[in-house]
C-alpha cells in the first residue's frame, strides 16, 4: 500500500450477496476469543522493545480536530519522521532499520501542508474524506472530496461508509458507493472506514467488511475516532477473520486498520498479537496494517525509554508531536 | 539472545517466563520434603517417593507415602475435629470459608506458580482460570455456610468425609470438595493425586494459618494404596472422588452395603457437536478451549467432534490452520497455549492410543511444529476418517487428541453423541436457538454449553450422567452431596408407625369369608409387562400365604427373561414418557388415585387377607396411598428447575431430567403404600420403573394392573414383575440398560445392589431399615424427587 508494497491491489469481486447474508458471527464465541488473545500471549524485553519499535511503523499518525493549522501539522510531520530520540534508537541497536511512522492522516485541508512537510522523507499522507466522519453529505460532493485530495497529494484516502446501507441491509448500496470511491481514488489507496461502533451488530460489521472488500477496498478500518464506541478487539476479531476468509475466497490480501481509542504501548502489542494470530506475520507490515492513532506514540517513547534505562520515563521528556 | 533490531525483522515470540523463586523457596523451607498435613501441622516425612516437573522431569519435592496408620491418624483428627466444628455456629463457618477464599487471593500467584510446576500445565491456565475458580468456589460456599441452617433445614452434616482427587486440576478439585463439605459442617481427609500432591500441602498450610481449626483440614499424600485405605476406612462416613471411572467403579464396590454416601466425577468423551449455520471461526476457538485446555487432560473435554457433514472439510481446513498457531512449550512461560502432560506414563498412554488410532485406519494429522524435547510434551492431534467403532472415538484419550466424525441430521447428531457409555458433558454449536434448545435436553450429559465449552462456576453444578458417575459438584444441587437428613423423626412405638408398618402379622386370625380369592374364579395375577398382562417365562407361580399361613393366592415366578422384558418395555414406553407434559403426569397420577379410591374397600381387604392388619389400619394405608398419589400429582408440575446466576452474559439453566429407567425393589412392609410410595415420584418426574413389589405381600402390587390400565397410564411406563426380591434385584442391578435403582430391603441385599450397579454406573438409593411411609416428612417429598431426577445444565450465553 505505501510505495513500498509488492502486494497487487485487491481488484475487488463482484458483489455475491449469498456470502454476504450468511455471515453470522457469534458475539460471545468472538469476545472470549479476544478477551484471552491478549492473556495467550506476551511480548518482554528485547522482544517488546522489538515489537514497540514495529508499532510506530504501523503508525498512521493523526490529527483530526477542528482547529488543527498547518501549524501542528507541521510539527505532527516532523515527529512522523523522527517519532524517537536519536539517543534511544542507538542504545535499542535500530539506527539502521529507518523508524518512521507509516503515514500522517489529516483533513483535506491540511493535506498540502503535510504533503510539503513530509516531501523526499517517504512517509504518504492520507486524507480522511467522503463527508468524514458522517459521510452523510451530497455523493457527489464526496466523490469531488476524494478526487481533489489525489490531486492534492494525498496517497491514501480513508472514506467512511453510509452506516444507513448497513442498518437497512442495503448491500447493493453500499457495495456501489464503496466501488465509486474505488474508483475516484485511482492510484490512492482505499481506507474503508465502517464505524463500526454504529453498525449495531458484529455480524453487521463482518458483514459490511465482506461488502467493502468485494467493492475493491485496500483497507478495512474500524472507527474514525468519533463514534461512542471506536475500536476494540472484538471488532477487530471480526474483521480480520473476514480479510481471512477474503484471502482464501480471491487470493487478494487485505489490509487492516484499527482506529479510536488505542493509547497504549500495551493496547498496540494487543493488536499486533491478535493480527500474528489470526492472520499471520505478513499482516505486520505498513502495507496491510495500520493503526490509526493521535497520543499512541507518546505511551510507545516512554515505555522504550524505560527499557533502555530502566527508569520509568516522563512524557515531557520527549518531543511532542 | 537475538537483538532487538533482528527481531523486529522476524517478529517472533520470545520467552516470557513467570519466576518460580517464591514457589522454590516454598519448598527449600519445607526441605524440600514434606510429611502429611494432620491436625494441623505436617508429620513426620516418612517412606517418601518424588514429585517431578513434568517439563523437565527434574524432582521437585519428596513426599510421604500414606501408610494405614496414617490415615487412621487423619481420620481421628477430622472425627475429633467434627465435634467442634459441626457445632460452630453457621456465621462461624461462613467466617472461616470467606477466610479461605481471601487466603487463595491473597497467595493467588504463588498457587498458579506451584501448581504450574507440578501438573505441567501452562501459567496462564492456572493463573487466570484455575486459582480463580478455586476462590470463587470458597466464596460462594462461604454462602452456603452461612444460609445453612435456613436453606438446610432438616439436614446435617455427614461427619468424615474421604476425599480423593485426581491430578489434573489439583487445587481446584481441592476446592470443589472442600468447600462444600465445610460449609455444610463435615471435616475432611483429602488424598490428593500422586502425581500432584503440592498444591494440597501448600493449600492446607495457608488454611491452618487462616485459622481453620486443627483437625478441619488434614491432607494424606501417597498412591492409590492410600485411596485404597482411605475409601476402606470406617471412620469415614462419605466419600468424594474424582478420577478415572475404572477407580470409581472400585470404590463402588468397595464401598457398597457400608452405609458410607458417595458421589464420583469420573471420566468422560465428550461431544462436541457442530451443525452447518454455526459461526466456524467461533467453533474453532471453542475447540481449541475444549481439547486443547489443560493439554486435553480434562474429563468433560469436547474430545469428540461431530460436524454436520456438509461443512466437514471447511471446518477441518480451518482447525489445522489454527493448530499451526498453538505454542507447546515450558508451563511457566506466559505465552504458550500448552504445557506439559502430567507424567511420562500419562504420555505413553496418549501415545500408545495415538498409534493405535493410525493401526485402525483412522488419519492424523499435527502441526508442522516439533514439541520440545526434554519433558513430557506432545502436540494437539486432530484424527478424521474416525468412525464411532474406532477405539480412538470410544476411550478416552485424556491428552490432547481430537476425533472428527459427521453427521448428517441434528437426529444422528444426538445418536452419535450418545453413543458412548459415559455422560458428563456436551457442546452445541449453532446459531439457531430452535434447534440448539432442541438438542441440550435430548443429550445425555450432566453439563451441555451452546456456542461454548469448559464453562465453569461455583453455582452451577458439575457431574454426570451414566457412567461419568454421579452427584453434583457447585450449586444448591452440589451442597446435597455433604448432608444427609438430620436424624430420622421416627417415635418408635408411636400409633402412626404401627399403622402402617405391617410386614409382621398381627394378632388374632383375621376374617378371611370375602376375601376375592375366595370367589371362585381363579385370578392368578401374572406379570405386568407393557402396559400387559404377560405370562412368567418360568411357567411357575408362587403361593403367597397370609398371616396365619393360609393360602390368599398366587402371583408369578418372575425371573431374569421376564426382567429382560421389562426392561426392554420401560425403554418403550420412556421415549413418549420422558417428553410428556408434568400436565399429563399430574392428570395421569390423580387419575390414578381416583381409581383407587374407587376400589379402595377392596384393596383394603386385600391388605387385611395379606398382612393381617386390622380394618382400621388397612383403610388408612389405602388412604395414604391415595393422598401420596395426589402429593405427587401435585409435585409434578412443581418440581422445577433453576437458573443459576453464573458470571456470564446468558443463563444457566437447571433442569430436573429423569434418571430414565429406574428399577424398583419395593419395600416388604406396607404393600400398598410403601409401593406407590417408591413408584409415584418416579413417575411424576417422567421416569419409566419396573418394580419388584413386596415379596411376601406382592398382590396390592398386582391388583394395581387394572387400576394402572383404567386410568391412562401408558403401557410400558410401570412394569412389574413378582418373584424372589433379592434374585430379581441383582439381575436389575447387573442390568447394563436400567439407570437407577431403589432398593429396601436387607443389609444383605442393600450391599448386592450397590456392588452390582457398578457396572454401568447407576443411581442407586439403598435403604435396610424399615420406613415409615406414613409419615410424610419420612415416605415422600423432595428428598424423593431428588433422587428421581439428575440435573443437567444448560449454559447458554447470548448477545448479537
Amino acid at each position: 500500500m505505501s510505495a513500498s508494497s509488492e502486494l497487487p491491489r485487491n481488484a475487488g469481486q463482484p458483489l455475491d450477496l449469498d456470502v454476504v447474508r450468511a455471515i453470522r458471527v457469534n458475539k460471545s464465541a468472538a469476545e472470549r476469543r479476544a478477551a484471552t488473545i491478549p492473556t495467550r500471549r506476551t511480548v518482554k524485553k528485547e522482544w517488546q522493545a522489538a515489537w514497540l519499535l514495529k508499532a510506530i511503523t504501523l503508525m498512521d499518525l493523526t490529527t483530526l480536530s477542528g482547529d488543527d493549522t498547518p501549524g501542528n501539522v507541521k510539527r505532527l510531520c516532523a515527529k512522523a519522521r523522527r517519532p524517537l530520540r536519536d539517543d534511544l534508537l542507538e542504545r535499542l541497536g535500530a539506527t539502521e532499520l529507518g523508524i518512521r511512522v507509516g503515514a500522517v492522516c489529516v483533513y483535506h485541508q491540511l493535506v498540502p501542508t503535510a504533503v510539503a512537510a513530509l516531501e523526499g522523507s517517504g512517509i504518504p499522507v492520507a486524507a480522511v474524506s467522503t463527508g468524514f466522519p458522517a459521510g452523510l453529505s451530497p455523493f457527489a460532493q464526496r466523490l469531488e472530496e476524494i478526487h481533489q485530495s489525489v490531486r492534492a497529494g494525498a496517497q491514501e484516502i480513508d472514506i467512511v461508509i453510509t452506516r444507513a446501507h448497513v442498518l437497512t441491509g442495503d448491500w447493493e448500496a453500499l457495495y456501489d458507493e464503496v466501488k465509486a470511491f474505488r474508483e475516484a481514488c485511482g492510484d490512492a489507496h482505499l481506507k474503508a472506514i465502517l464505524a463500526t461502533g454504529e453498525l449495531a451488530t458484529l455480524t453487521n460489521v463482518a458483514r459490511a467488511s465482506w461488502v467493502a472488500m468485494q467493492a475493491g477496498a485496500d483497507f478495512i478500518k474500524t472507527s474514525t475516532g468519533k463514534e461512542a464506541t471506536n475500536a476494540t478487539l472484538p471488532f477487530s476479531l471480526v474483521m480480520v477473520r473476514q480479510i481471512r476468509e477474503y484471502e482464501q475466497a480471491t487470493g487478494f490480501k487485505v489490509g487492516y486498520k484499527p482506529a479510536g481509542g488505542i493509547r497504549t504501548a500495551k493496547q498496540s502489542l494487543d493488536y499486533l498479537l491478535l493480527m500474528k494470530e489470526e492472520l499471520g506475520d505478513r499482516w505486520l507490515q505498513p502495507d496491510l496494517f495500520r493503526f490509526g492513532a493521535s497520543s499512541l506514540l507518546t505511551d510507545i517513547e516512554r515505555q522504550l525509554e524505560h527499557f533502555v534505562t530502566g527508569r520509568y520515563a516522563a512524557a515531557h521528556r520527549h518531543p511532542m508531536p | 539472545m537475538a537483538s532487538v533490531a533482528e527481531i523486529f525483522k522476524t517478529m517472533d515470540y520470545g520467552p516470557a517466563p513467570e519466576s518460580d523463586a517464591e514457589a522454590r523457596a516454598w519448598l527449600a523451607r519445607h526441605g524440600g520434603k514434606f510429611g502429611h498435613f494432620v491436625d494441623g501441622a505436617f508429620t513426620k516425612v516418612g517412606t517418601t517417593f518424588d514429585v517431578i516437573d513434568p517439563s523437565t522431569n527434574a524432582r521437585l519435592a519428596k513426599v510421604t507415602q500414606g501408610t494405614t496408620k496414617d490415615v487412621d491418624a487423619a481420620v481421628a483428627a477430622a472425627r475429633k475435629a467434627f465435634t467442634k466444628w459441626s457445632k460452630l455456629s453457621a456465621h462461624e463457618r461462613a467466617r472461616h470459608l470467606y477466610a479461605l477464599a481471601r487466603m487463595v487471593q491473597k497467595h493467588s500467584r504463588l498457587f498458579a506458580v506451584v501448581e504450574s510446576m507440578d501438573n505441567g500445565k501452562s501459567i496462564r491456565e492456572t493463573r487466570d482460570l484455575d486459582i480463580p475458580l478455586v476462590a470463587r468456589h470458597f466464596y460462594h460456599h462461604a454462602g452456603w455456610a452461612q444460609l445453612f441452617p435456613t436453606e438446610f433445614a432438616g439436614y446435617a452434616p455427614v461427619g468424615v468425609v474421604g476425599q480423593i482427587i485426581p491430578w489434573n486440576f489439583p487445587l481446584l478439585m481441592l476446592a470443589w470438595k472442600i468447600a462444600p463439605a465445610l460449609a455444610a459442617g463435615n471435616t475432611v481427609v483429602l488424598k490428593p493425586a500422586e502425581f500432584t500432591p503440592l498444591s494440597a500441602l501448600l493449600f492446607a498450610e495457608l488454611a491452618h494459618g487462616a485459622g481453620v481449626p486443627p483437625g478441619v483440614i488434614n491432607i494424606i499424600t501417597g498412591d492409590g494404596r492410600t485411596g485404597a485405605a482411605l475409601v476402606e476406612h470406617k471412620g469415614v462416613d462419605k466419600i468424594a472422588f474424582t478420577g478415572s471411572t475404572d477407580v470409581g467403579r472400585i470404590i463402588r464396590k468397595a464401598t457398597a452395603g457400608s452405609g458410607k454416601k458417595l458421589s464420583l466425577e469420573l471420566g468422560g468423551k465428550s461431544p462436541f457437536i457442530v451443525y452447518d449455520d454455526a459461526d466456524l471461526d467461533g467453533v474453532v476457538e471453542g475447540v481449541v478451549d475444549a481439547i486443547w485446555f489443560n493439554q486435553g487432560q480434562v474429563c468433560c473435554a469436547g474430545s469428540r467432534l461431530l460436524v454436520q457433514e456438509g461443512i466437514h472439510d471447511r471446518l477441518i481446513e480451518k482447525l489445522r490452520v489454527r493448530m499451526e498457531k498453538l505454542r507447546v512449550g515450558r508451563p511457566l512461560d506466559k505465552a504458550v497455549d500448552m504445557g506439559a502432560i502430567v507424567a511420562p506414563e500419562q504420555l505413553e498412554r496418549i501415545t500408545a492410543l495415538v498409534r493405535q488410532g493410525q493401526d485402525e485406519g483412522a488419519t492424523m494429522w499435527q502441526p508442522s511444529w516439533g514439541v520440545p524435547k526434554n519433558g513430557c510434551f506432545y502436540p494437539p492431534t486432530l484424527f478424521t476418517n474416525v468412525e464411532p467403532a474406532s477405539t480412538i472415538a470410544q476411550v478416552e484419550i485424556f491428552g490432547p487428541v481430537l476425533v472428527a466424525m459427521t453427521f448428517r441430521t441434528p437426529e444422528e447428531s444426538v445418536a452419535l453423541a450418545n453413543n458412548t457409555p459415559f455422560g458428563l458433558a456436551a457442546s452445541v454449536w449453532s446459531e439457531n436457538i430452535n434447534l440448539a434448545l432442541d438438542i441440550a435436553p435430548k443429550l445425555k450429559a450432566g453439563v451441555v454449553w451452546i456456542n461454548a465449552t469448559n464453562l465453569f462456576d461455583a453455582a452451577a453444578g458439575f457431574g454426570g450422567y451414566r457412567e461419568s458417575g454421579f452427584g453434583r459438584e457447585g450449586g444448591r444441587e452440589g451442597m446435597f452431596e455433604y448432608v444427609k437428613r438430620d436424624g430420622r423423626r421416627r417415635t418408635e412405638g408411636s400409633r402412626a408407625v404401627k399403622s402402617v408398618r405391617a410386614s409382621k402379622p398381627s394378632k388374632g386370625t383375621p376374617s378371611v369369608s370375602r376375601l376375592p380369592s375366595d370367589v371362585g374364579v381363579d385370578r392368578t395375577p401374572k406379570l405386568f409387562i407393557g402396559g400387559k398382562q404377560a405370562r412368567p417365562d418360568s411357567g411357575y407361580s408362587r403361593v403367597i400365604l397370609g398371616p396365619t399361613g393360609q393360602r390368599v393366592g398366587e402371583v408369578g415366578e418372575g425371573n431374569r427373561k421376564d426382567i429382560r422384558n421389562a426392561v426392554e418395555a420401560a425403554h418403550a414406553a420412556a421415549k413418549g414418557w420422558s417428553r410428556s407434559t408434568a400436565h399429563l403426569r399430574a392428570q395421569i397420577l390423580y387419575y390414578i388415585g381416583e381409581n383407587l379410591d374407587a376400589r379402595a374397600a377392596e384393596f383394603a381387604a386385600r391388605l387385611r387377607a395379606m398382612t393381617g392388619v386390622t380394618a382400621s389400619q388397612a383403610n388408612a394405608e389405602v388412604q395414604a396411598s391415595v393422598a401420596r398419589l395426589f402429593s405427587y400429582g401435585a409435585w409434578a408440575d412443581k418440581w422445577d428447575g433453576a437458573v443459576h446466576s453464573v458470571p456470564i452474559r446468558g443463563v444457566a439453566l437447571q433442569m430436573n431430567e429423569p434418571i430414565g429407567v429406574v428399577a424398583v425393589a419395593a419395600p416388604n412392609e406396607a404393600p400398598l403404600l410403601g409401593f406407590i410410595s417408591a413408584i409415584a415420584p418416579l413417575i411424576a418426574t417422567a421416569n419409566s420403573v419396573v418394580v419388584v413389589p413386596s415379596e411376601p405381600h406382592p398382590l396390592s402390587a398386582t391388583d394395581l394392573y387394572t387400576v394402572f390400565e383404567s386410568s391412562d397410564l401408558p403401557g410400558g411406563v410401570v412394569n412389574i414383575v413378582t418373584g424372589a426380591k433379592d434374585v430379581l434385584a441383582k439381575t436389575l442391578a447387573e442390568h447394563d440398560d436400567v439407570e437407577g435403582m431403589w432398593y429396601w430391603g436387607s443389609r444383605d441385599g442393600v450391599k448386592a445392589v450397590e456392588f452390582a450397579s457398578a457396572h454401568n454406573m447407576k443411581r442407586t438409593w439403598c435403604h435396610a431399615g424399615a420406613v415409615d411411609w406414613a409419615d410424610a416428612n419420612e415416605g415422600e417429598g423432595r428428598e424423593y424427587l431428588r433422587e428421581a431426577t439428575q440435573v443437567k445444565n444448560i449454559w447458554i450465553p447470548y448477545g448479537e
